[in-house]
């Protein structure tokens, strides 16, 4: 039973889950199939985060999913050691990175490595952890092992 | 270019009010607003019935709807002109625009303009909200996103630590002659260097407070000011710069608004960075006063920690920057009290934090993570 389903890793994360709406669900729906998929605008091929009914760089109103590799450069980053939310509590400290996503947009990741291991400029990679049987989040880690 | 209108030596500041900034259980947000603006009143002479405007920049942490209105009421005014102003910190240059704008279609003469909340006794819920569904990317708080702006600025300009400390200790330097400063215990580098990290690149002490308070000045035209018991202070120049977006799509993260309103602030008062006699930077963490200057040209890009460095920024130094403590170490208030400050600068009260001969100042607000951006040149008028 459930053998389909890959195991929760991370049921820590439940509560931050925001709720689905007919904007998001596609980006979320993706996560749980194990995929990062961003909106694509069908005029000029913009990729975009957040999704939107509209395209932020050009007058297009037609926007399709895509699955992308997701992979980026980390543009900053910070260290936190302050514990803001119990879910992330057992995970101090952790790193947030601004990453420079290869497609376009930019997007904010947790990332679980030694925060010595992380430097501005680093490639890296999505890392997607289940949270619920049908819900899973997006990290990130670095590209290299 | 647009042609901007010549505002010296037509509108004033005439009365400064603030309360006790800190902790302060059972004063309530629309007590701190109240008795601000009746401290301001008081200060020049006023009655709460020579208003004909009430402007307010809404509490933080609660964000109420038709709140001056209800500052307002409390006051038992009736005012012909009112209203709040979403731009977070830069509001308190950006109601300032609106009152003169008022005055000018012939609206209002007589305008108070306030900022108080009670964060630190009341909810702070706000502060540490997570941004939507960032939140599992594990960004919450304003630190957090000040800190991605200094690591970024770190990164390019090989600003240091050190240089981050040096604009806690120059400001806690300031608040320590300042009475009414909720830090007034002077630091050292080493204080600062084994604070708690926050978020790295912050320490603790790269942080401003979070703080009670409540701070209101009275704007009115030449003619009336020139009536009053104080001694008038001349709004000289205006600006405003907004980058907007939100800090991690902006394509430069180590800039600000404070370029562009800068820019438009010099402009609109002829004068220049070299004209400025003191500055009053939005410090709500260490990263900003240093990135402010360089965006008004006070030094090139890049060089703002350098700047810092030495007693250039302190009082007696050439450009002594936020002579009260800031939001670092005199109150964590989102920027009013930079004003209030400026204006007593201006006027010559500051006792052993008095800048010499302080004919010109300039205030500098933001708000959001460095989202909007206003800018204000104040003048004693050559008195």
């Amino acid at each position: 039973m459930a053998a389909r389903t890959p195991a929760v890793t991370m049921p820590e994360f439940e509560p931050l889950l925001p709720e689905l709406t007919d904007l998001n669900r596609a980006y979320w729906e993706g996560l749980a199939a194990g995929e990062v998929r961003l909106q694509r605008c069908r005029r000029c091929g913009a990729y975009q985060y957040p999704p939107e009914s509209f395209c932020y760089h050009c007058p297009g109103t037609e926007l399709a999913w895509e699955a992308v590799r997701g992979h980026g450069e980390v543009y900053s980053f910070i260290v936190v050691h302050q514990r803001y939310h119990p879910a992330f509590g057992e995970h101090l400290p952790y790193v947030v990175a601004t990453v420079q996503l290869d497609e376009g947009p930019r997007m904010l990741g947790a990332m679980f490595e030694q925060p010595a291991s992380i430097s501005i400029g680093m490639r890296v990679r999505p890392r997607i952890e289940r949270v619920t049987e049908d819900r899973a989040a997006l990290f990130f880690a670095p590209e290299e092992g | 270019m647009v042609r901007l209108k010549d505002l010296s030596q037509r509108y004033c500041i005439v009365g400064v009010g603030n309360t006790a900034y800190g902790m302060n259980p059972g004063v309530s947000q629309l007590a701190h607003n109240v008795l601000a603006i009746r401290g301001a009143l008081e200060d020049a002479g006023l009655e709460a019935s020579d208003l004909d405007g009430v402007l307010t920049k809404a509490p933080t942490s609660t964000f109420p709807m038709l709140w001056a209105p209800r500052v307002a009421e409390a006051l038992r005014v009736v005012p012909r002109v009112t209203g709040t102003l979403d731009q977070a910190g830069a509001s308190n240059i950006g109601l300032i625009q609106y009152a003169i704008s008022a005055i000018e279609l012939g609206q209002a003469e007589m305008i108070a303009i306030s900022y108080g909340d009670n964060p630190r006794t009341g909810t702070r819920a706000s502060y540490a909200r997570p941004r939507g569904d960032d939140a599992l990317a594990g960004l919450f708080g304003a630190p957090s996103s000040y800190a991605m702006i200094a690591r970024r600025h770190m990164h390019e300009y090989g600003t240091t630590h050190e240089q981050l400390g040096n604009v806690a200790i120059t400001h806690r330097h300031h608040a320590s002659m300042n009475p009414n400063a909720q830090y007034q215990d002077s630091i050292t580098m080493e204080d600062y260097a084994h604070s708690r990290w926050v978020a790295e690149p912050f320490h603790l002490l790269d942080c401003c407070p979070v703080s009670d308070g409540g701070a209101a000045y009275v704007v009115t035209t030449e003619a009336r000011a020139r009536s009053l018991r104080t001694a008038p202070v001349y709004i000289e120049g205006l600006g405003q710069g907004h980058p907007a977006w939100d800090f991690y799509r902006r394509g430069e993260l180590a800039t600000s608004g404070a370029k562009v309103s800068g820019e438009v602030a010099f402009r609109s008062a002829g004068l220049g960075p070299t004209e400025i006699d003191f500055c009053e930077i939005y410090d709500c963490f260490t990263i900003v006063p240093l990135i402010t200057l360089e965006e008004y040209g006070f030094c090139a890009k890049g060089e703002g920690g350098a700047f810092y460095e030495g007693s250039r920024t302190q009082v007696g130094g050439e450009l002594p920057c936020n002579t009260s403590g800031g939001l670092l170490s005199e109150t964590g208030m989102p920027g009013t009290q930079l004003v209030v400050e400026a204006v007593r600068q201006l006027r010559g009260e500051c006792g052993p934090r008095q800048v010499a001969g302080a004919e010109v100042g300039l205030v500098s607000q933001q708000g959001g993570i460095m989202t909007t951006h206003a800018t204000m040149i104040l003048s004693t008028g050559g008195a």
